[in-house]
């Protein structure tokens, strides 16, 4: 069926220009010198106050990568970095903040612009207290406030920005980082061991539900900086949390590189809950500018009887390379991944995830949504396999692809390796327009085309929002509609 | 400067020495084409895993050493190879046999050809310079493949079908490739077939060699399907257990043009059959079908393409495979529904049961589409039998065994309904049977 006319030009007349967080903040900033090498190193990692064995173990990396290729394998094709003319130290001047007083007030502008409340009371007012959020606010290269920090520290969580951690917490971090996504990885991840700047730590006890949500906010700002985050969140026996993920930046003209890694581990009987809501810049609708977003996301099911589940909604960045994987290594474990993927104008998304099952009754489940529009290009690609001791795991695969307009394209390139034959796998995957049943369906019961297309589509992603925790599921709607306008109504 | 050689396997070195010492020797005609396609050959080398088409199937491992092309064999070698050949055996057909991968006109049918069909010896054909040759440029995408640029390169006999317009061939054409001797040897055939307008005809393609050698065919066939035209097609790899068996079906649909091609693979240590649809007409319609038997250390490769470039194009696989012992069953499926092809349907199925504690199945069905009004799906499974039936069956007094061979049987015989031709159909069924009981 081909879409309904009015659908067709609302999305071709979509205007990217629309991105409501382009804003830039005015600020005076602390930089490194321009490029990589070793002295922007030890200096990124004086700034962090590190200890010598973190130093040690970024200059080996930044050995590593010196040795690597890009990778190019992805359906993505993009200018390359520059990794001389970027920089991958940016900080607010001021001294780093004792409390949200002393924190730049252009920084809490931005963030009350990006609604992001860094303000505990205003979040008690605002939310009813069962939905209270901590957030870490990630400002370039640095965590610029963390909140709740106390309140959760009273349940034995720690959250704080991993620069601290590496400081507060040396055992923790050196015994888990880099354990599931090793130094040498692959390319960006390399580059990201070498000079990551900050991010979110996170380690909930035994048997401790983590009492709120915890969320990270990431926020580029300086022209011609990299973001190089680095996340890793430690659930241990019989603990749960919830935690998101958000990220906004400026609108410009050049592309930035956002190259960030992201670990999880599970112990037994651990659960772990990642939402990420991407809203990067896409860069304008000529494909000038936006986000690189070139993403190492992966989390290992260590424990008996864990879980680890990926909910992930796309709607930014010009480039988008992302994977998070899981690997199921204890027993009885499981891995989900729920995600839309959105693209618009000139975007570029290639993501997908893998599902690796090493012990016995593992299970995992895949969801993924993809819809194309403009002049986009939307590629899911993803890996199950089974190794030899895998028995009796189980995998269900969906992805699904939508394509609006006749200039764009959806692709799907899935792996799926059995080496055990009491696994079992499934995968199934379509792409389509909308189905002219489901239209005369909803027409014939006196929607109009728009108010029909709305619901087709919001039914196709209903899957993934249900996985969402309500705060994000919200934004993460609005989101799709953003970008989308006009063709979902 | 420093010229830079890359470092190359003991077959690829083997195979350029071959190539050197033979290319004058094959028919004359086409020594530019053998040329380049040598060339590119070389330059790609022999794929390893690393090279994303062949990320299941590493043929610089598989190929130790590159066997010389067999010669023309004796007119007793090939009497006796083909009077032991079980492929099709009592099926009333137009045969041609191909011994050691030369047409033996001896046997042939080359004169019984029906009104409206004309059979050429590729050799004839290619000295001639034929007017058809022309027409038979390769699917683009089969031309980027090292497989079939080897074929080209060593190509060294074959045949070429002409089928009249309107035409409609009753009788199945019956391609006997028969492999004989104790030596290892190569060969490289193609066979061409073009269907006028509105033509019928059936192709069958039967395989088969000796057990002990290392033999390596690698085999082609190219198919131009007129507007309106209709080609069947059924294929039977029965190679032997050491052989290394390459092949290449490529066709080109024109308007309302159809293709049925069924391959059942139970031969070969290692054998890979590339399938290459071009949908250059609308409305073209394919049936694509396979049923892959393994055990033992085999593998067999089924790798697939169908290249939507015009409108309404219908295309239906459906792909099975078991696997026993320690073998490796390995499905790559893409569909590329270009820009232009709006209205295309495509379903690709790929569906495998593993017998046993060892085995491996490998699956990659992709999607690659451009233009938003289709409906294009493919599915992916892959299991254990399931115990619940095999219990139903027990409890209705059936052994194990038997019980298994049943729904082995059901599971593979989906992929061979689709064979029109009711006696290849129920030959390719006596194969699934003589395998579920070798196996016991």
């Amino acid at each position: 069926m081909p879409a309904v006319q009015e659908t067709i030009d609302r999305v071709r007349s979509i205007d990217l220009d629309q991105y409501k967080y382009g804003f830039e903040t005015t600020i005076e900033m602390e930089k490194s010198e321009k490029g990589i090498s070793e002295d922007v190193i030890r200096f990124i990692s004086a700034k962090k106050d590190e200890p010598e064995w973190m130093l040690a173990w970024r200059l080996d990396a930044y050995k590593r990568w010196q040795t690597m290729k890009e990778p190019e394998w992805a359906r993505v094709s993009y200018d390359k970095v520059d990794y001389k003319d970027i920089y991958y130290y940016a900080a607010p001047k001021r001294p780093a903040a004792m409390s949200l007083d002393e924190i730049d007030p252009e920084i809490l502008k931005t963030y009350e612009k990006l609604g992001i409340p860094l303000r505990e009371v205003e979040v008690l007012e605002g939310i009813a207290p069962e939905r209270r959020v901590a957030v870490d606010a990630v400002f370039d290269s640095v965590s610029v406030a963390t909140t709740f920090k106390a309140e959760l520290s009273k349940a034995g969580v720690i959250f704080m920005p991993i620069s601290e951690a590496i400081r507060e917490y040396p055992d923790l971090v050196k015994k888990y980082l880099g354990s599931v996504v090793p130094v040498t990885d692959n390319f960006f991840a390399t580059l990201n061991s070498a000079v990551f700047s900050d991010g979110s730590f996170v380690y909930i006890p035994p048997g401790v539900r983590c009492p709120m949500e915890l969320s990270t906010y990431f926020r580029i700002n300086e022209r011609d900086t990299g973001q190089f985050e680095r996340t890793l969140i430690i659930a241990d026996k019989g603990s749960y949390v919830s935690y998101l993920e958000g990220c906004t930046a400026p609108k410009r003209d050049d592309n930035q590189l956002h190259a960030a890694v992201v670990e999880l581990v599970a112990l037994d009987d651990a659960e772990i809950k990642y939402s990420t809501v991407q809203n990067w810049y896409p860069g304008d609708n000529e494909g000038r500018g936006g986000i690189y977003n070139f993403v190492t996301k992966r989390g290992d099911c260590r424990g008996v009887n864990s879980k680890i589940s990926w909910t992930q909604v796309e709607t930014g960045s010009a480039i988008t390379w992302k994977y998070p994987s899981c690997i199921l290594r204890g027993d009885n474990s499981r891995g989900e991944f729920y995600s839309i993927a959105v693209s618009n104008g000139m975007q570029q998304v290639d993501s997908g995830t893998k599902m690796i099952h090493l012990g016995k009754n593992t299970t995992s489940r895949i969801i993924s949504k993809g819809i194309s529009a403009g002049r986009s290009q939307n590629t899911y690609r993803g890996l199950v396999s089974a190794h030899r001791k895998a028995t009796g795991a189980r995998n269900f695969t969906n992805c699904d692809s939508l394509l609006i307009g006749d200039q764009c394209g959806a692709h799907t390139v899935p792996y799926i390796e059995s080496k055990n034959s009491s696994a079992q796998f499934e995968h199934e995957a379509t792409t389509s327009k909308i189905s002219e049943d489901q239209m005369f369906y909803c027409q014939s019961r006196g929607l109009s085309n728009e108010e029909a297309t709305a619901l087709i589509v919001n039914g196709f992603v209903r899957d993934v929002l249900q996985q969402l925790p309500m705060e994000f599921a919200v934004e993460a709607q609005k989101l799709i509609s953003i970008s989308l306008e006009g063709s979902v109504g | 400067m420093a010229e830079i050689t890359p470092l190359r396997s003991p077959a690829e070195t083997g195979l350029a020495k071959l190539f050197e010492a033979t290319k004058m020797r094959y028919p004359t005609g086409v020594s530019i084409a053998r040329e380049e396609a040598f060339r590119y050959f070389e330059a790609v080398g022999l794929p390893t895993r690393r090279v994303e088409a062949f990320k299941y199937t590493d043929l610089r491992s598989a190929f130790r050493d590159a066997a010389a092309p067999a010669e023309m064999p004796s007119a007793e070698t090939a009497q006796a190879a083909l009077s032991g050949a079980k492929g099709f055996a009592g099926l009333e057909a137009l045969r041609l046999d191909f011994v050691n991968g030369h047409l033996i006109t001896g046997s042939s049918d080359l004169g019984r050809a029906p009104e409206g069909v004309t059979i050429t010896p590729l050799t004839e054909a290619l000295s001639q310079g034929h007017a058809l040759l022309d027409r038979l440029t390769p699917v683009r995408q089969a031309s980027e493949n090292p497989i079939y640029q080897l074929n080209t390169a060593f190509l060294a006999d074959g045949a070429l079908i002409h089928v009249a317009a309107g035409a409609k061939v009753e009788g199945p054409i019956h391609l006997r490739f028969v492999g004989a001797g104790g030596e290892a040897f190569s060969t490289a055939t193609r066979v061409l077939v073009v269907l006028e307008e509105g033509a019928e005809a059936t192709i069958l393609e039967t395989h088969e060699g000796p057990d002990g050698v290392a033999y390596q065919p690698n085999d082609a066939v190219d198919v131009v399907v007129g507007d309106h035209a209709v080609f069947r097609h059924a294929r039977l790899n029965a190679e032997g257990r050491e052989t290394v068996a390459l092949s290449t079906l490529s066709a080109r649909l024109g308007v309302e043009a159809a293709i049925e091609t069924v391959n059942v693979v139970v031969g070969g240590v290692l054998s890979r059959h590339q399938v290459y649809l071009n949908f250059a007409g609308a409305d073209a319609k394919a049936i694509v079908n396979g049923a892959t038997m393994l055990n033992g250390s085999q593998l067999a490769d089924t790798t697939f393409l169908a290249d939507h470039a015009a409108t309404g194009g219908v295309s239906r696989e459906l792909f099975k495979t078991v696997v026993d012992g320690s073998a490796t069953g390995v499905f790559q499926g893409k569909i590329i529904v270009q820009q232009a092809a709006q209205q295309t349907d495509g379903k690709m199925m790929s569906a495998c049961l593993i017998l046993s504690e060892d085995g491996q199945m490998m699956n990659k069905p992709e999607l690659e589409i451009f233009a938003d009004d289709v409906a294009c799906g493919h599915g992916a499974t892959c299991g254990a039998l399931d115990e619940d039936l095999l219990f139903y069956l027990m409890q209705r007094g059936l052994p194990k065994a038997q019980a298994e061979s049943l729904l082995v049987q059901a599971f593979l015989g989906e992929a061979i309904e689709a064979v029109s031709h009711e006696g290849a159909r129920e030959a390719l069924v006596g194969t699934i049977e003589a395998w579920l009981k070798a196996r016991g």
